[in-house]
């Protein structure tokens, strides 16, 4: 019994190391094969068109939720010491610092990231990637590297508009609906966020979380088995991996980036 | 068969993991020609069309495609052969998120460096050999299997290939559509000059339209010949296979153990 359990044991952190490292060979593919993406952009452009914009309505409803609950709630709490005025500062700071990156990241990889890896499934399980590597062209280069690029310059631009939409809403809250100052607002705002430690590093984060997020994608795709329990458990994997690395690769930057002033 | 061989399969041998497919099959393409690869489904007739195309490596033997070893070609060596290969696949591999025009239009545009305007006509061209020109703004899911399967040789003949594989080119098809199909691999192979090899379980169809015959078993040729050689063969898998008899040399039970053993049945009762 304990020899079987840990048999069982053994095998899966052997299938896991095999993963990670069929993952990372993937993902070095992708970086070499990725010329003829930028050779003919106009492949990136579509990809960003399927899963960038089409990720636009629920980034900006979700942005302006957010910026407005923490409207609410910094509001709330600075209300307590007489703070009120900061609030435009802790609006910013919240949505560029951790909720714009983390949340844009998490919903692109449940709107975009599972379609991404549904369609790279499902076309391997109807020999649509064979029959493209048959053709003589290489389905790396002309199907998985655009989609990554379009991934990594999708998410900072999304993570990027979630924020202002943020701040908008925390706007509209505090300022349009409780009355907090709104030269105030703007002027704490502007005085407490620093571009290049917040904005900068906010932007690096969601970099690196579209990089995640995508190679997870995709990979999850091609390596599917060619049926539709396959594709739907890959599709699954993609959405909680991703979630875990993206909340991960959080954690790690931050105590990089943020270590305290 | 007598003519020049543009595909050449010699004493291969293939497996998967340590189930042996193939077995030391050898069988010869000749150039222009029709043939058809028949044999029980799991046989081993789809690896010999991957073997054939490169993707799959056998584990001794070789395969030749006009001359020379395919899997010792290096990776652009294989996918300059590919460009002069096509394949149309069991259920025809559109790609679904492209309309028929582009569909057809895919190799010429990642291959070639012709202006739009010739593409266009060349579309037209390939879609009219198939019967369907008219049909090039409809996406792949707005089509019937026989109309997709019909796109997709379109799709197969784009780069006028000198070697075209078909795999199990009439599944799922009505008899129009099966006869339609079947005419056009005769008729595009003659056109194009092409040599055509067909992996089929149709023998109705596949006799009428082919030149050759391999009937593939226990991973070799178990048989092969012209179609009129095998309407008259009187070995007994061969008859077995063109007549569609259930039971024969191909037999109908799964190998297993004795029947009364398994229902717990004792001689005495």
């Amino acid at each position: 019994m304990i020899v079987e359990n840990l048999r069982s044991l053994g095998h899966r952190i052997v299938n896991t190391v095999w993963r990670i490292g069929y993952a990372s060979r993937f993902f070095m593919l992708i970086l070499l094969y990725s010329g003829t993406s930028f050779r003919r952009f106009h492949l990136i452009i579509k990809e960003i068109f399927a899963s960038g914009v089409m990720s636009l309505i629920i980034i900006l409803v979700a942005g302006l939720f957010v910026g407005m609950v923490l409207g609410l709630q910094g509001y709330e709490t600075l209300k307590r010491y007489g703070a009120e005025s900061a609030l435009g500062s802790l609006v910013a700071l919240s949505l560029v610092r951790e909720l714009g990156p983390v949340l844009a990241a998490l919903l692109f990889a449940s709107r975009a990231g599972s379609a991404m890896t549904a369609e790279i499934g499902l076309m391997k399980a109807t020999e649509q990637i064979s029959a493209m590597a048959l053709m003589a062209i290489n389905p790396m280069a002309r199907l998985v590297a655009p989609r990554f690029w379009a991934g990594v310059i999708s998410v900072p631009l999304l993570t990027a508009l979630f924020s202002v939409m943020g701040v908008f809403g925390g706007y509209m809250v505090g300022v349009v609906l409780i009355g907090v100052d709104q030269g105030s607002f703007w002027s704490q705002m502007q005085a407490g966020v620093d571009f290049r430690y917040d904005i900068v590093n906010g932007m690096i984060k969601s970099f690196v979380f579209g990089v995640a997020v995508t190679v997870i994608a995709l990979f999850e795709g091609y390596d599917a088995p060619p049926t539709a329990e396959g594709v739907s458990g890959a599709t699954t994997r993609t959405v909680v991996q991703s979630s875990l690395a993206i909340l991960f690769l959080d954690f790690i930057l931050t105590a990089f980036m943020f270590q305290g002033e | 068969m007598s003519s020049q061989a543009l595909v050449e399969i010699r004493d291969v041998h293939f497996g998967y993991d340590s189930r042996p497919i193939l077995k030391g099959a050898n069988l010869t393409f000749p150039k222009g020609k029709v043939v058809a690869i028949m044999g029980g489904s799991g046989s081993g007739k789809t690896t010999l069309l991957q073997l054939i195309a490169g993707a799959l490596k056998p584990s001794s033997g070789y395969v030749k495609v006009d001359g020379q070893v395919i899997h010792k070609l290096d990776h652009k060596g294989l996918f300059r052969m590919r460009r002069r290969m096509g394949m149309l696949f069991q259920f025809g591999a559109l790609f679904t998120d492209m309309s028929v025009y582009d569909n057809v239009a895919f190799q010429m545009r990642e291959h070639t460096d012709l202006p739009e305007e010739i593409i266009r006509d060349l579309v037209l061209m390939k879609l009219h050999a198939v019967g369907l020109r008219g049909t090039q703004h409809l996406m792949p899911v707005e089509l019937s299997g026989g109309m997709a399967r019909r796109v997709a040789l379109a799709r197969t003949i784009a780069l006028d290939p000198t070697l075209i594989m078909y795999d199990e080119p009439f599944t799922g098809l009505d008899p129009i559509s099966l006869s339609v199909v079947a005419n056009l691999i005769r008729r595009l192979n003659d056109a194009l000059g092409a040599t055509s090899v067909v992996v089929t379980h149709d023998v109705r169809e596949s006799l009428k339209i082919v030149d050759y015959i391999y009937f593939i078993a226990d991973g070799v040729v178990a048989a092969e010949g012209t179609p009129d050689e095998i309407r008259a063969s009187d070995k007994p898998f061969v008859h077995q296979f063109v007549h569609g008899e259930i039971d024969g040399p191909v037999p109908f039970h799964y190998p297993c153990g004795d029947y009364g053993q398994d229902l717990n049945l004792r001689p005495d009762r």
